[in-house]
């Protein structure tokens, strides 16, 4: 019974499977559509966000957890101290998304009925920073402090013997809240999944409020009153940063190659990699010629792709399917949005390329390290 | 005048007692002193930069040296990779059916140090999990180019001499060059 889970779950885990089930559930999850919101009300995952939920979705992590930590294998990477925040990170991730949701859902019914939200207050009975919120902070800051002296008195912090340029822990793991941009170097050349991809990041969340000026939902939760701007972000954030962190925590073993939560670190596990760059697809495979030595000749195709994804595909979305938005936002607001949006995007795109093709770089000019 | 009554005239530190007390700056001497103001800024920020950068060539240098006799080439066995100047000089010393080279063990995505995995074959590095094969080449995982390789020669003594400060890059198609390898 328990071995039937445990294959199961390392079956599930390889990212090929996990990830395209996490991308197709996310609009179930958090439908963006009318005909994703019949979907998840059919088939009933609109009761995740009610307390059976929650007690089902934390017995599941719960019995997970314990199956791992009486398992060899998990049990190595389940104890390691650094991989704590992680299993707290699940948990906390898990709940304080049900409490949202959860609450927003209540607001969706009320403002239905034509009520006001919850939140609501009257403009005129005001709530004082000093010392009403400020004392809530600073206890939630003196709570906080206590729990992380407990811990750091508890969990003995890693100490390794002293570092060796030459010798390489296997596998080398940044801290936990870098594994998402670990994982995203592994398809990407550094200069943009270390550079510019999280600039973007960065920048693309502080654009957030002049791209979406919706005023609903702001002061109360509420999902369908943001829908699709919710979904995007609940991609963008659960899938493409906090999955990718668990999978760099749990499911990458030696050599960076894949492992199931519950399989063995075999370093000499032998996994076809064999990459190929597009000019190499194109030049080689196709055209049976050997690269031609002029670079921009080589890379014209990569070139081509490229072009046409980041600039020809928004002009074409803003004329077909996305014109409403195109006329309500206008051509900056569109064209920050598709910048960002384009480039969050092309993560998923550019991995399933390497699983599915092993595509290594769209455009290869190594001799100028330029690579997409 | 009865603007002069009001004026205060027990007032301490007013425009018009300085006025009468120091010497009013005219033109040439805000000149003066700004120039004064900065040749000494200059002369400030120049003196600090300068430092700082002899900062960084220091008298003494406690690294290994760039250049090393690393034995014999019959010391090597035909398609074996060398991993004993991986720690000390950051180089795998491979030799092939016909020649002897010395590889950086810098990994070429992001500077980590790869294992070499002698079952398999091939360098694997444990951060991205870029492989490279014997030779150096890429062949999976995100390395965008192969391996670099250092100018080895035979000193007068027969050892063959690696030099860390010349490297061969494949993608400019520097390992054709005679310097890169050592025909055995």
């Amino acid at each position: 019974m328990i071995e039937t889970f445990k294959s199961v779950i390392d079956t599930l885990s390889a990212p090929t499977v996990s990830f395209t089930l996490l991308t197709l559930l996310t609009p179930l999850i958090f439908p963006p559509t009318d005909w994703f919101d019949k979907l998840n009300r059919k088939l009933g995952i609109w009761r995740l966000w009610t307390k059976p939920g929650l007690w089902a979705g934390m017995g599941f992590i719960t019995f997970f957890f314990i199956v791992g930590y009486f398992d060899p294998n998990f049990n190595i990477t389940l104890t390691k101290p650094d991989n704590f925040p992680i299993v707290l990170m699940v948990y906390s991730m898990f709940f304080f998304i049900w409490l949202g949701m959860k609450k927003a859902y209540i607001n969706d019914d009320r403002l239905a009925e034509g009520l006001k939200p919850e939140e609501y207050n009257d403009p005129d009975d005001k709530v004082l920073v000093w010392p009403d919120l400020v004392y809530i902070e600073f206890i939630s800051l003196i709570l906080f402090m206590v729990f992380l002296i407990v811990w750091s008195i508890l969990v003995a912090a890693p100490l390794e013997e002293p570092a060796n340029p030459a010798s390489t822990p296997n596998p080398s793991k940044a801290p936990w809240y870098f594994l998402g941009l670990q994982e995203m170097l592994v398809y990407f050349d550094p200069w943009l999944a270390g550079i510019v991809f999280p600039m973007f990041i960065i920048f693309g969340m502080m654009a957030i409020p002049y791209i979406d000026t919706n005023p609903k939902g702001d002061g109360y939760y509420s999902f369908k009153e943001r829908r699709i701007g919710i979904f995007i972000f609940m991609y963008g954030w659960l899938i493409l940063w906090l999955f990718l962190i668990v999978i760099g925590t749990f499911f990458r073993g030696p050599n960076w190659n894949f492992f199931g939560p519950f399989e063995y670190w075999d370093p000499h596990k032998v996994v076809p990699l064999n990459n190929v760059n597009l000019s190499e697809y194109l030049w080689v495979k196709m055209l049976s010629t050997g690269l031609p030595t002029n670079i921009m000749l080589r890379e014209f195709m990569g070139f081509l792709v490229v072009f046409a994804y980041m600039f020809v595909f928004p002009i074409l979305l803003a004329k077909t399917w996305l014109k409403d938005l195109f006329e309500k936002i206008g051509p900056i607001r569109y064209t920050t949005l598709m910048l960002f949006g384009l480039s969050m995007f092309s993560l998923p795109i550019k991995m399933y390329l390497r699983w599915f093709f092993n595509l290594k770089y769209i455009i290869a000019i190594p001799e100028w390290f330029f690579n997409i | 005048m009865s603007e002069e009554k009001i004026t205060p005239t027990a007032s301490v530190g007013t425009s018009t007692q300085n006025s009468e007390n120091g010497k009013e700056m005219g033109r040439r001497g805000f000149f003066k002193w700004l120039s004064l103001g900065w040749i000494a800024f200059a002369g400030a920020t120049g003196g600090f930069f300068t430092v700082m950068i002899r900062f960084l060539f220091p008298n003494v240098l406690f690294e290994p040296p760039q250049t090393l006799k690393i034995g014999f080439p019959n010391d090597y066995a035909t398609n074996t990779v060398d991993i004993r100047y991986k720690k000390s000089f950051n180089i795998w010393v491979v030799r092939d059916e016909e020649s002897i080279f010395a590889l950086s063990t810098v990994c070429t995505h992001l500077g980590c140090t790869p294992n070499w995995l002698r079952t398999e074959g091939k360098f694997k590095c444990p951060c991205h999990g870029s492989g490279f094969r014997m030779t150096g080449i890429n062949f999976e995982g995100p390395a965008p180019r192969p391996l670099e390789r250092y100018k080895v020669s035979l000193s007068n003594d027969g050892q063959i001499l690696v030099d860390k400060t010349k490297s061969f890059k494949w993608e400019k198609g520097e390992w054709e060059n005679s310097e890169s390898f050592l025909v055995v």
